[in-house]
């Protein structure tokens, strides 16, 4: 197959480029999140993205909050951001970030005024805002405006024999193309850590990779259980065949092909080294994980399931995959792609590779993921540590 | 063509993954190779439902299971060829 060339994006004010036009209402913490769903509520055409932290915080834990906040706001499938907290110092550290790509920003603070000023205050803004995001257009962009991430979620044997290998192969075709793609999923490498350490382009990259898994493996020793809770593999993991933790790291990084990457990002980093595969180090739980990918800057995910993970993100559509038959018929509504035919050898992994491209190029021009339709919107800001 | 009843990884493995609903005690499957579009066939020993692994050789405690070519963990409880490989004969080396 011929691979586009090119798809239909939003071309942004800082030169990226967008696969979606949001406007959100971003909360900067727990408790400004009503007033930032009376926004939405209040104005067609925006989307609030509550969340459970924001208070208290301090330290990497609360550097890491904010880069999620201010990359979420940055990404180029949100045309612009009204940002809603309970405090201004916060609020507009945030807003001076997300400035800087040029996007339409203004932030909002309910201390001294209160909710019902704040929403009446920041709905007036987000009207202007969904008003002019509503006559944007989408236009003729490389596939290198591309920045793909991809996870994989309730998975069973069948994702490291079919759908894995099959957004590998999608990496392996279209990384030479000038693609920014990105893997992350620290905890479930474990097993496969020196394989993968690896395909580390430099010697500093397999350093940092072999750095950052051990740290969160000393962190997972620490805190184990015995069995780790049914965490690692998951019952569904152990429902669908998989039986330890190296088996499902194994079939888990399949996902990138042959590639090598770049380089490793700390949680929501965004990269700045160019085009190619990158490791980001994140929790292993999907939400987590795509919230994290999303606010590094990535426009595009591809999603494998073995037993039917569900999740979507409220602003990188989610596109969902899988290789097992029974999932692909009894789960059909979340499934974007059905690549089970590698099972029976009715298709192979070229074929199912092109079919992953195609769909890709399809959303990315703006049509509709299983999740987006079904309104799946998981938006989890990874939390390192307690507040204080 | 023969149908695929289990796919095995690497020539190396140990096990194979059963990619049809099940295989039934007695079976003779029709394994695939992928590493080398090889073929071979067992006999099942237990009924195995889809995406479970089953022993392509005896295998005793202290054992080690390999899968892609790698190492996946160790064998708790000894498994002749043919059985059903899970967690309650296999567990992890790493937690």
């Amino acid at each position: 197959m011929e691979i586009p060339k090119s798809f239909l994006g939003y071309k942004r004010e800082n030169g990226r480029v967008g696969t979606r036009n949001h406007v959100i209402i971003l909360p900067v913490d727990d408790i400004s999140n009503a007033c930032a769903e009376a926004v939405s509520n209040n104005i067609k055409g925006t989307i609030a993205l509550p969340h459970s932290y924001g208070r208290l915080q301090f330290g990497a834990d609360l550097e890491l909050h904010f880069r999620t906040m201010i990359g979420t706001a940055k990404n180029p499938n949100v045309a612009a951001a009204i940002i809603i907290g309970i405090e201004p110092k916060w609020t507009k550290r945030i807003v001076d970030e997300v400035a800087k790509t040029g996007k339409p920003v203004e932030g909002f603070s309910i201390e001294g005024a209160g909710d019902i000023e704040t929403i009446m205050k920041a709905s007036k803004k987000a009207q202007e805002f969904s008003i002019w995001a509503s006559e944007k257009q989408r236009e003729e962009c490389p596939v290198s405006d591309l920045w793909i991430s991809v996870k994989c979620g309730e998975s069973d044997t069948t994702s490291g024999l079919a759908s894995n290998p099959t957004v590998g192969n999608l990496m392996d075709k279209l990384e030479p193309l000038g693609v920014h793609l990105c893997f992350g999923e620290t905890s479930e490498l474990t097993g496969a850590e020196s394989v993968c350490a690896k395909r580390g382009k430099t010697k500093e990259a397999q350093d940092k990779f072999m750095k950052t898994w051990s740290d969160y493996n000393d962190f997972i020793l620490k805190e184990a259980t015995d069995d780790l809770s049914e965490s690692q593999p998951t019952a569904g993991n152990i429902a669908g065949g998989l039986t330890t933790i190296e088996e499902k790291a194994f079939g888990n990084f399949q996902k990138i092909g042959s590639r090598q990457f770049v380089d490793v990002l700390t949680p929501a980093e965004e990269p700045t080294k160019g085009s190619g595969l990158y490791f980001m180090d994140t929790s292993s739980a999907a939400a987590e994980c795509v919230t994290l990918q999303a606010a590094g800057g990535f426009n595009i995910h591809l999603f494998p399931t073995g037993q039917g993970n569900i999740i979507g993100n409220p602003i990188e559509p989610v596109i969902k995959l899988t290789a097992n038959p029974l999932t692909a018929v009894k789960m059909k509504e979340h499934i974007d792609v059905d690549v089970s035919k590698i099972l029976s050898r009715e298709m192979n992994l070229d074929q199912a590779g092109d079919e992953l491209i195609k769909a890709t190029m399809r959303v990315a021009n703006g049509r509709f993921t299983c999740a987006e339709a079904l309104g799946h919107r998981e938006f989890v800001m990874t939390k390192l540590y307690r507040s204080a | 063509m023969a149908s695929t009843d289990i796919i095995i990884h690497d020539k190396k493995d140990n096990v194979g993954v059963v990619v049809i609903e099940k295989v039934a005690p007695n079976q003779t499957c029709n394994c695939w190779i992928m590493e080398d579009d090889g073929s071979t066939t067992i006999e099942a020993k237990n009924e195995v439902p889809l995406g479970h692994k089953l022993a392509l050789t005896d295998l005793k405690e202290g054992d080690t299971i390999i899968k892609y070519g790698h190492d996946i963990g160790k064998v708790v409880k000894s498994i002749k060829k043919g059985e059903h490989v899970h967690v309650h004969n296999v567990k992890t080396k790493k937690w």
